[in-house]
């Protein structure tokens, strides 16, 4: 396969993920904004398998699609007239409003210029990147670990005990 | 095991059978800098799934519910009503393309589409012969499991799009039991993994070949494995909508679930969808379980029957009536189970199939470690 094919698909995911995330951002409706997500999330995986590292590209397609945005469309969907809503707030403050953004991007393209090329890892990756992620997972870094996963309980039994019908109310109802 | 385990048998014509050729030849075929054999290697599953819902798909389903029920089914076009689904297809070709006028135009459309895509996907990792696989990523299995992902939201897009309350309703249960249910199927896949101990689907599938056919399989690679095979069975027919969980579509309540308003070729796209994540469920059980292209049959003495009928053809063979056979099983349980109601579809998930599921995954993985 030529080097022109690859640059091509690159740019291509890379145009889907800016245009679909600028429609995120300008659509009018918020379920347009939704849906158009899928698309930014599905191009950033993309460009995860371009760095390589295509487990992260498939964590993505799980976590983000399979995940938030489903949430976020069931959200969307179940607010009442999201269709005629104007989302513009009444309240514009557009010269401290330009100043950030003009602030952030200026520091951005600051350390983009000035930092000196990028730092390649010293240790080469060979064979399988899953199995270096599960070891490295499982013995490096297995106390944040072991802590992300006591807080997801944490918050799935919080979830459930929200979602919970309140037994005593329901029976005098 | 290692390439020169494969099995030795192949016709010269197919250049051998060293692992992936036809799919490698394919990606190196691109003439004037085209990249088209890679074109061509999308578009085999494509085709495939056409012509397998075509026949097997429809005309198969409708004559298997037709003998179950002690029906003949279609008989009128062509001998035995062999031609009827061309007919239907030339019919739904023809028709208008109707949008409602309340429904939401550009989800509307755009849902058959992504619901397709993201059925099709899969079909990237599935290696339908030794040599021949979409992509050979090391995260094939756990790919195939989250690409279901894009179909959920097309089933959003297509349920909201068409602003009417039996969509809505079909698509937000179809999209709560695909999600609930995509937890028991993936402890469930991951029992598999972990005996092969990689996610590289043609690596699994390698893993379980050896001249005693069908006793390599994972099935029977442990006493507990039946555990997770099933139990992915039961999760992957939630997956797909299909009885005894179709209460997405439950005609009876629903009409027809989230695809009520499609009618032509997109009802055809979205039953296309249906057709082709059927078969990669199929496939993707055959493969980690039923040991994908290898041969069941064992050599028997001097017969080498798993030697003459494993290769490259064959393995092709093999996968595909592998999946058939699920699918078939899929179309009796249709005819034969009474569908679910939804509040016994989230008792089965939650509190049978993922308590089960992660006994099975700590049992398997106390086999693994401890059983040499």
């Amino acid at each position: 396969m030529s080097n022109l094919t690859y640059t091509v698909i690159f740019y291509l995911f890379a145009a889907i993920t800016v245009f679909s995330a600028a429609f995120v951002v300008f659509s009018r409706n918020v379920i347009y904004s939704a849906f158009s997500l899928l698309f930014t999330f599905f191009g950033v995986a993309a460009l995860y398998v371009y760095l390589s590292a295509d487990f992260i590209a498939v964590t993505q397609v799980v976590v983000y699609v399979g995940g938030i945005l489903v949430l976020l469309l069931f959200g969307v969907m179940f607010t009442k007239s999201i269709m005629n809503t104007d989302l513009k707030s009444d309240v514009l403050h557009i010269v401290p409003g330009t100043l950030i953004v003009a602030g952030i991007i200026g520091a951005l393209l600051y350390t983009f210029y000035t930092t000196h090329g990028w730092m390649p890892s010293e240790t080469q990756l060979h064979g399988s990147v899953v199995e270096r992620i599960g070891f490295e997972t499982m013995s490096h870094y297995v106390l944040p670990f072991e802590m992300v996963s006591i807080l997801l309980l944490a918050a799935l039994i919080g979830a459930a005990f929200l979602a919970r019908f309140d037994k005593p109310d329901n029976k005098k109802s | 095991m290692t390439l020169a385990a494969l099995p030795q048998f192949s016709i010269p014509l197919l250049m051998g059978n060293s692992l992936n050729v036809w799919s490698e030849a394919l990606v190196g075929f691109s003439p004037m800098g085209l990249p088209l054999g890679m074109v061509i290697l999308a578009a085999i599953p494509l085709v495939f799934i056409a012509l397998y819902s075509l026949t097997y798909g429809v005309y198969g389903e409708r004559k298997i519910s037709a003998f179950m029920q002690d029906r003949l089914g279609p008989m009128e076009v062509g001998k035995w009503g062999i031609l009827q689904t061309i007919a239907d297809i030339l019919k739904l070709l023809q028709k208008e393309d109707i949008v409602p006028t309340s429904a939401d135009k550009f989800l509307f459309v755009i849902g058959p589409g992504v619901l397709f895509v993201g059925s099709f996907l899969a079909y990237a990792v599935l290696p339908f012969s030794s040599a021949f696989i979409g992509a050979s990523l090391n995260v094939g299995l756990f790919f195939a499991i989250g690409i279901v992902a894009i179909e959920v939201v097309g089933i959003l897009a297509a349920g909201w799009g068409s602003n009417n309350k039996w969509s809505l309703y079909g698509a937000v249960r179809s999209v709560a039991q695909i999600v609930s249910y995509e937890i028991p199927a993936g402890i469930a896949l991951l029992c598999g993994a972990m005996m092969a101990g990689t996610l590289d689907m043609q690596k699994i599938t390698m893993l379980q070949s050896g001249s005693y056919g069908f006793a390599h399989f994972y099935l029977f690679h442990s006493p507990i494995a039946w555990l997770p095979f099933l139990i992915y069975f039961i999760a992957s027919l939630a997956e797909v909508n299909r009885a005894p969980f179709d209460i997405p579509e439950a005609e009876s309540e629903l009409v027809a679930g989230y695809f009520t308003e499609y009618s032509g070729m997109k009802f055809a796209v979205i039953f296309l969808a249906e057709y082709g994540s059927m078969f990669m469920v199929s496939a993707i059980i055959s493969i980690v379980f039923l040991g994908g292209w290898n041969s069941p049959l064992p050599n028997i003495g001097s017969f080498a029957l798993n030697e003459w009928t494993n290769g490259p053809v064959w393995g092709a063979f093999w996968i595909i009536m592998k999946g058939f056979f699920f699918i078939f099983v899929q179309m009796w349980l249709r005819w034969t189970l009474p569908r679910l109601r939804v509040d016994q579809l989230m008792y089965l998930c939650w509190k049978v199939l993922t308590p089960f599921a992660f006994v099975s995954f700590v049992l398997t993985a106390i086999w693994e470690i401890y059983v040499p």
